[in-house]
């Protein structure tokens, strides 16, 4: 049985740091926006898009807040682009113990963008909005996923530890376990 | 709860090398806004007339505007105070820039520094954790390599830094404060931080700014963005490119450079160069442009791209420059742009004003031509025109052998060299030198924007009418439709009747009467951007700006939670201006100082000069020697003055219908 095809929305926003003037509006209007109540303070240390500038060495690169992450990378990659050398956390979008982006100040708590989801809908993220230069640039496009119903948590489970131990020893502690558990 | 300002100064005495966080008085904010305002109350308070520039009374004040840091666009901006070297007047030099901000989010208004250190240091703020630090291994370094050498130290590449060069170090009367894409350049700013053995404040703050009404005062930065794209698309017609957009003059856009290289001087501010910009010049001034400028740049939290990273001796940036500089060196030197913007990048290491520096440094050599200043006065000066200009550069911020002398700007320098240089500092207004132009006709407005512009700077009290009328009535009429931002419809009208030539054309035309309100009108929008730290080129400066005295009341008012309709903001403008004055007025300044460049105009008029001057003091409640009488000085809360000028005998006149 093949499984249908369904479309969805996918949002991205289009970063081209050649355009970047290094203004830091998408900053300042991003914290606005998720202050509470709305657009009562700004605090760049706040936001959830931050641009990272080497105004000598011509690097101005927004990179939108994303997941949290408990640990640092074990090393530290260095990229050379047309010539300029970026570390790697100039691409990363995680919230993470080596820097101190994307964190709320006060309490160290992870902040995460969430294309300035709100009541009513905006046409588009703020930090684009704001960005007359273009760099930032919001983008939908409709992306084809297959139609499956969701894989049954146990199902998906059980499956990782045959894979992993092999469905003898699996089914063998299943029997044991189940034999032993209440109201057997 | 403040808004918009967070309520705190830093008070830093680096005498005794104490710091103190101090709650300012929100009486004053209503007063006097922030940024100049609050400054020129500062000093007015506690810098005496007889403080010395170089004195450990003096004071440094970095004031961030009272809008600073919130999501208005273009408000980034501070404002130096001190008493200037040159001057010897209260300076007010202005940086955008990212620092105003940064300060904001640390948590301060301002920093006030006192006295004077033992030894070279710099000042780290971090919230509320501030140091004075060591920075005497930072010596002779310049205001960039500074900055880069306090993020590694510091180990943030994140601070903001505020530095001088070597040029502050050694007190040259024009250094600049330099903070990489921005600079507080005029008035000799960095002499008074190298005086104080400062090099550098660093900044790094993570709070919040607080907006009053925050709806209503989006709604007033989002139409602003929405004006700048429409403005954009629909430059000013019939007027030379740099005058048509927004922004400060789109000098790091702009290759035609006819109009500056054609109508502004060179040499120092000797020499106008008609049809000197032919096919040749544009494709190799172009091509030096298109090869060194590697990225156009804003400041904080501002759409416009006023500056630009220049490579001279790295692949990708070198320093970043704005403006005028551009041409500056070029011009002074009768070199050519890539001359020019090398020059600049020394010039912005060692920390120099790009318009009093190149000028010194023409007035030097023409002095070497007129036999006033000998081969022993320029000993070890090379034969190279291009060399010789980076001699000079370097003699001046090393105070070195004639360097010393030229150090002190063309005013005072000349009169040290004697021997009849004085006639050679001919392009300065109150000490300082101005813009090198040189013109025919006296135009009734510009001369009483350069008289009695407090800061002697045209380039910061003109800016909302246009400089001349357009070649028709048809095209003036045109011009004014969608000219929102008058005051009232007279402007419109004074704009519509002027003509190019005839009855109604300069010098007689606009009356004087017309002349003060359209001046007034003027300089009112900058004192307004100079205390909100709103940038001049979203405002006071450019024709038809998104900000203008009809929607900023609200912009302040529901930023800062003040309550300014248009006539209260004009009131309180008034005030800040009339303090402003009141401060130089103390120091001696007086109406004799208030004089264009004696051939700033081939043809001039003493008689219809002399009824504009008067008329305009008339209008601003002035008695005939340029000092605010005591009504005016009533009406405007500043009887302080008034008891003060009383005393000194700098008012003299009795109120006119005094009750007694």
């Amino acid at each position: 049985m093949s499984a249908a095809v369904k479309t969805k929305t996918v949002k991205r926003i289009r970063i081209d740091v050649d355009k970047c003037n290094g203004c830091r509006a998408c900053e300042v209007i991003c914290a606005a926006h998720h202050a509470q109540p709305r657009f009562s303070s700004t605090n760049p240390a706040r936001a959830r898009i931050r641009v990272i500038r080497y105004p000598l060495s011509d690097i101005y690169v927004p990179v939108l807040a994303g997941e949290y992450t408990a640990a640092e990378c074990p090393g530290r990659d260095r990229y050379v682009i047309g010539g300029k050398e970026y570390e790697e956390c100039a691409f990363c979008r995680a919230s993470c113990p080596s820097r101190d982006f994307f964190k709320e100040p006060d309490s160290d708590l992870p902040l995460k963008c969430d294309m300035c989801e709100s009541d009513p809908t905006l046409e588009e993220p703020l930090c684009v909005q704001w960005c007359l230069a273009d760099a930032l640039v919001y983008e939908e496009y409709e992306e084809e996923v297959k139609d499956e119903p969701a894989p049954d948590e146990v199902d998906e489970g059980l499956l990782a530890l045959a894979h992993r131990h092999g469905w003898d020893r699996v089914r063998d502690a299943m029997t044991r376990m189940a034999n032993k558990a209440p109201g057997a | 709860m403040r808004y918009a300002e967070t309520g705190f100064n830093l008070e830093v005495d680096l005498s005794r090398g104490n710091i103190e966080r101090v709650p300012s008085d929100p009486h004053m904010t209503e007063l006097y806004l922030g940024g100049l305002g609050t400054n020129a109350q500062i000093m007015w308070d506690r810098v005496g007339p007889d403080v010395e520039p170089f004195s450990p009374e003096n004071l440094l004040i970095f004031g961030t505007g009272l809008l600073a840091g919130t999501p208005a666009p273009g408000t980034n901006r501070t404002i130096v105070s001190s008493i200037s070297p040159q001057s010897r007047l209260l300076a007010f030099s202005m940086m955008g820039g990212f620092w105003g901000p940064e300060l904001k989010h640390a948590g301060y208004d301002k920093v006030i520094i006192r006295g004077k250190s033992p030894d070279l240091v710099y000042l780290y703020i971090n919230d509320d954790r501030v140091e004075i630090r060591d920075a005497t291994r930072f010596r002779g370094l310049g205001t960039l390599e500074t900055a880069e050498v306090i993020r590694e130290e510091l180990n943030d590449p994140n601070v903001q830094v505020a530095s001088i060069g070597m040029a502050g170090e050694n007190r040259v009367f024009f250094a600049s404060i330099e903070q990489g894409r921005a600079s507080a350049s005029r008035q000799g700013m960095g002499a008074i931080m190298g005086d104080k053995n400062l090099k550098a404040i660093a900044v790094r703050g993570s709070k919040d700014i607080n907006i009053a009404r925050p709806m209503e005062f989006i709604d007033h930065c989002n139409a602003a963005l929405k004006y700048i794209e429409h403005r954009d698309k629909n430059p000013i017609r019939g007027v030379i490119p740099i005058l048509a957009g927004l922004g400060s003059p789109q000098e790091m856009a702009v290759h035609d450079e006819q109009w500056h290289t054609e109508n502004f001087m060179w040499g120092n501010a000797r020499e106008r160069r008609k049809g000197f910009w032919n096919p040749e010049i544009q494709e190799q001034w172009t091509g030096t442009m298109e090869t060194m400028r590697t990225r156009l740049l804003s400041c904080h939290n501002c759409p416009m791209k006023c500056g630009a990273s220049i490579a001279v001796d790295k692949r990708f940036c070198s320093y970043m420059m704005k403006c005028f500089s551009k041409l500056t060196y070029t011009m002074a030197a009768y070199s050519d742009l890539d001359f020019g913007l090398r020059m600049a990048q020394k010039a912005t290491e060692y920390g120099v004003d790009a318009f009093s520096c190149p000028q010194t440094m023409a007035f030097a050599v023409e002095l070497y031509e007129a036999g006033i200043l000998t081969d022993q006065d320029m000993s070890g000066m090379p034969k190279d025109n291009n060399e010789r200009f980076f001699w000079l550069l370097d003699s001046i911020v090393r105070r070195e052998g004639i360097g010393d002398v030229l150090a002190d700007g063309t005013y005072w320098a000349a009169k040290t060299i004697g021997k009849g240089a004085e006639e050679y500092a001919h392009n300065n207004i109150r000490k300082t030198e101005q813009l090198p132009l040189k013109l025919g006709m006296l135009n009734p407005i510009y001369f009483l924007m350069y008289a009695t512009g407090e800061k002697a700077n045209i380039t910061q009290i003109e800016g909302q009418f246009p400089q001349s009328p357009f070649p028709t009535r048809e095209e003036n009429e045109a011009f004014v439709e969608d000219w929102i931002h008058v005051p009232d419809e007279r402007f419109k009208e004074w704009f519509v009747e002027w003509e190019l030539r005839g009855e109604k054309s300069i010098p007689n035309y606009p009356p004087p009467e017309a002349a003060s309100e359209i001046v007034n009108w003027q300089e009112q929008m900058h004192y307004i951007d100079d205390s909100t730290g709103m940038c001049a080129g979203l405002s006071s400066f450019p024709l038809k700006p998104p900000f203008h005295i009809h929607n900023l009341p609200g912009l302040i008012s529901s930023g800062a939670g003040l309550d300014l309709d248009e006539a209260a903001l004009v009131h309180t403008t008034r005030r800040i201006r009339t303090l402003v004055r009141a401060n130089n007025l103390r120091r001696g300044m007086n109406w004799e100082d208030e004089k264009p460049p004696e051939d700033h105009w081939k043809h001039r008029f003493p008689e219809l000069e002399a009824k504009l001057l008067q008329e305009y003091y008339r209008f601003k409640g002035w008695n005939s020697e340029g000092v605010p009488t005591r009504e005016t000085l009533h009406d405007l809360d500043l009887d302080f003055v008034a008891e003060e000028f009383a005393e000194t005998g700098i008012l003299k006149e009795e109120p006119v219908g005094s009750a007694t």
